[in-house]
């Protein structure tokens, strides 16, 4: 009895509200007949086949990109359809290929360069920061490098240690950079198209386990023109109770884990960053002074993280608005165990995010 | 299956009187080891050996063997099939070795003293275009020892030298188009200079920028272009230990792109010499381990370097290839003014290589014994260019430097919210602790 009413006091659900809510997200997800359907991996490859037909300095580089058809398929018909001048295979050496890009850059092409997995970047980390980033800044703006750095990112399923490290919180912390983290096919449609026309390096973060999901997709999104705004973060699902910020694929997990809290009468928003970097501070902000209670989610390490810089920027801009201390999500701060049970285990799970959102309601058992 | 081996005999023989061996004299530059007869193997190879990419990814040119022995006639019918192309057998097992029985020869066109060897093939420069790189070469000597000097003397906080290598600074630039685009190191400021950057502008800022693998992607966008020009990359001889290096070499060859690897080896990497860089003959022969044309050229005579480049530039283009050229040289001045490398190498050695080896002195006897230039000449350039100097000094001096707001722009192509944020942060917590900040920072 005494849990029920310091439940209702504590967070001030709206039980009827919740239920509309409730019902708008499971047409959105089950009712789709209406609306058009597109996975991650499609949003992407029409991305790309858009951006290199609207401008033919656009050219994709990368180990089995063409003849394969792209390493996860997404390049796939793009060599038959643009030829091997535009979509190149390489050997495998990524400081090699990404060297190239940059210089190709330097010379004005817009290079999008493909790691096979984000782990592979670290051989080309050096061209990546120092050739690409910094470049406008040590030329004064005279260098330019419009170059895109894109692939998989973050842990997989049974890759092992190392090939499942997420790269978000290292490159987020690179000036000249900008580093983007799409979920839905709208954000790998929208942002991509936007990566490859921005004048800056861009770090794509794309993610194995959801090229294959399927996403509603509005006839907007589906226009060769469209893009999203670069350092934009969305409300995919709006509340008052607590703030939950993620990326990628833990965004899904987190409206999962929103679905569940509202059974149990905590209103969360959900914000999906879309933008590592700039991050939308203003956003989270806002949204952190109207629920009080945040809780960051991120599958990367949690030192140094994600989670991490948000939780500062928070304390530093809305200090006065929390009610309780941030709670951080991320994943354990070992290298990826392969052993399936084991590697479960070391990333967050949509219970460990519900569990966090209730402490920070002050519901922890 | 006999007048299938009857032909391969003729063929391995025609290609026989082709090849290059390291233990071949070289004949003239221009000579059998450029032409390689492209497209030999690929009518015999073509159906068995599709492991490959089509088109241009083809290595058809390529595949002769190179031999390296003489005693192969018995087996040179017999040949297998492998990815990647035919090779002969041979039932000797035979190690190749790791050194040659000769080094690779050094391509030179003046004596020591400056006088064109009798025989010798160069490219003519004519007297306007001598001048000016006589002339260049003592603007860099010049402006490399105020600006060393200035450093020392706590002006400015950074410099490199290019004391012994005014030749390879020049004579390239000067065998390149304006079109053609460089990619330096941070040792070939000469390049600058002769494409216009004043002292003034030197003075105004210092600069270095390494990436011997950008050249490639440069060079690739050209190829993609058409144009009529080729991508120049330099590097050190401890450059070649990066990583980076095979990787640009590689990717250059396969990809096929008009780059021209200029390697100065100038003996020392900062303190490593040449024995601890690598155990190989120095940096030309690790060219045909990638499949590239190279040259080895005295890095200390102009005339040779202006005529190795222009030719280099030229196959580069036409035959859209890479090209590697190693200059042999000598680092004459410390790595930077944050070296003294009197403390791993003798003064002698130094001493010798600043004067009776110098580049420049070299080319001026050759430019004097021509008519061109005179002794009056020489004292009337070196103090204009050191007045000149002196002056971009004195007015660099007094310049302001950037302001606050420069601190913020260019970190991308437009200023993002953040980065304006930060910079009102910032002026305003200047303005209230004006103690806590320099002066000399304009707001």
């Amino acid at each position: 009895m005494w849990g029920i009413i310091r439940q209702r006091a504590a967070c001030k659900g709206n039980h009827a509200s919740n239920l509309e809510q409730g019902i708008r997200a499971i047409a959105l997800r089950t009712f789709s007949s209406s609306a058009k359907q597109m996975t991650v991996r499609d949003a992407l490859n029409s991305a790309l086949d858009e951006e290199m037909s609207a401008d033919p300095k656009v050219f994709i580089m990368g180990e089995e990109v063409g003849e394969y058809q792209g390493a996860y398929k997404i390049s796939k018909g793009l060599l038959d359809k643009y030829g091997p001048d535009r979509v190149v295979d390489t050997p495998i050496t990524e400081a090699g290929f990404a060297g190239i890009g940059v210089g190709a850059a330097y010379y004005g092409l817009r290079p999008v360069i493909e790691f096979m997995t984000f782990n592979f970047s670290m051989q080309a980390i050096d061209h990546i920061i120092n050739s690409a980033a910094k470049s406008n800044y040590m030329s004064a703006g005279q260098i330019s490098v419009p170059i895109v750095f894109r692939g998989p990112n973050g842990a997989a399923a049974g890759v092992g240690a190392q090939h499942s490290q997420c790269y978000a919180a290292w490159y987020g912390a690179i000036p000249g950079l900008k580093v983007l983290a799409p979920y839905s096919s709208e954000d790998a449609r929208g942002l991509l198209k936007a990566a490859i026309r921005d004048p800056d390096p861009v770090v794509f973060l794309e993610n194995e386990l959801l090229y294959g999901e399927s996403f509603p997709i509005s006839d907007e999104v589906l226009d060769s023109s469209f893009s999203l705004p670069i350092g934009k973060a969305k409300i995919e699902r709006e509340g008052k109770d607590v703030t939950i910020t993620a990326f990628s694929k833990m965004v899904g997990y987190a409206l999962q884990a929103a679905d569940i809290l509202a059974k149990e009468g905590i209103n969360a928003e959900v914000i999906n960053l879309r933008t590592i970097r700039p991050l939308d501070r203003s956003t989270i902000n806002s949204s952190v002074r109207k629920t009080n209670r945040l809780v960051t989610v991120e599958e990367g390490f949690p030192q140094h993280g994600v989670g991490a810089e948000i939780c500062a920027t928070v304390v530093e801009d809305s200090f006065e608005y929390l009610d309780a201390p941030v709670e951080r999500i991320a994943g354990a701060d070992v290298p990826m165990p392969y052993a399936a049970n084991l590697e479960r285990m070391a990333v967050p799970q949509v219970e460990d995010i519900v569990r966090a959102a209730k402490r920070a309601c002050y519901r922890s058992h | 299956m006999a007048m299938w081996l009857a032909k391969s005999r003729i063929i391995t023989n025609f290609l026989k009187t082709k090849i290059c061996t390291p233990n071949n004299s070289y004949k003239t530059l221009a000579g059998d080891c450029s032409r390689k007869p492209r497209g030999l193997w690929d009518n015999s190879s073509a159906a068995v050996l599709d492991f490959r990419r089509p088109e241009s990814a083809r290595a058809g040119g390529q595949v002769e063997a190179v031999a390296y022995s003489d005693d192969d006639d018995n087996d040179a019918n017999q040949a297998m099939e492998f990815p990647g192309g035919r090779v002969t057998f041979t039932h000797q097992m035979k190690f190749i070795s790791e050194s040659p029985e000769k080094r690779v020869p050094c391509y030179r066109v003046l004596d020591d003293d400056g006088y064109p060897i009798p025989g010798s093939s160069f490219e003519q420069v004519d007297k306007e275009t001598a001048v000016k790189m006589y002339r260049s070469m003592v603007t860099l000597q010049i402006m490399d020892t105020i600006f060393y000097e200035a450093q020392r003397q706590g002006r400015i906080s950074f410099y490199l030298t290019s004391m012994g290598e005014e030749a390879i600074n020049i004579a390239t630039a000067a065998a390149l188009t304006s079109d053609d685009v460089v990619l330096p190191q941070y040792r070939e400021p000469g390049i600058l200079l002769w494409r216009g950057f004043t002292l003034e502008q030197f003075t105004a800022q210092l600069f270095g920028t390494k990436d011997a693998a950008s050249g490639r992607g440069v060079a690739y966008s050209l190829k993609m272009d058409n144009k009529e020009a080729c991508a120049v990359a330099f590097m050190g001889d401890g450059c070649t230990s990066e990583g980076d290096f095979h990787a640009g070499m590689n990717f250059a060859a396969v990809l096929e792109a008009p780059v021209i690897f200029i390697c100065r080896n100038n003996g020392w990497a900062i303190s490593t010499p040449i024995s601890e860089q690598f155990r190989s003959d120095g940096v030309v022969v690790k060219g045909q381990a990638y499949g590239i044309r190279s040259i080895r050229v005295d890095g200390n005579d102009t005339l040779a370097v202006y005529s190795a480049i222009r030719t280099a530039r030229e196959m580069a283009i036409r035959e859209q290839k890479p090209i590697l050229v190693e200059a042999l040289t000598y680092r004459v001045g410390h790595h930077s003014t944050s070296d003294d490398s009197t403390k791993y190498r003798s003064s002698n050695e130094i001493e010798h290589w600043r004067t009776a080896r110098n580049p420049t002195t070299r080319f001026r006897k050759w430019v004097q014994t021509n008519g061109w230039w005179r002794d009056e000449d020489e004292t009337e350039l070196r103090e204009s260019i050191r007045k000149q100097v002196l002056n971009a000094i004195q007015v660099a001096d007094k310049t302001e430097k950037p302001s606050l707001e420069e601190l913020f722009t260019e970190v991308y192509d437009r200023v993002p919210a953040n980065l304006r944020e930060q910079e009102k942060s910032l002026r305003e917590t200047v303005k209230r602790h004006q103690q806590d900040f320099p002066t000399d920072v304009p707001v």
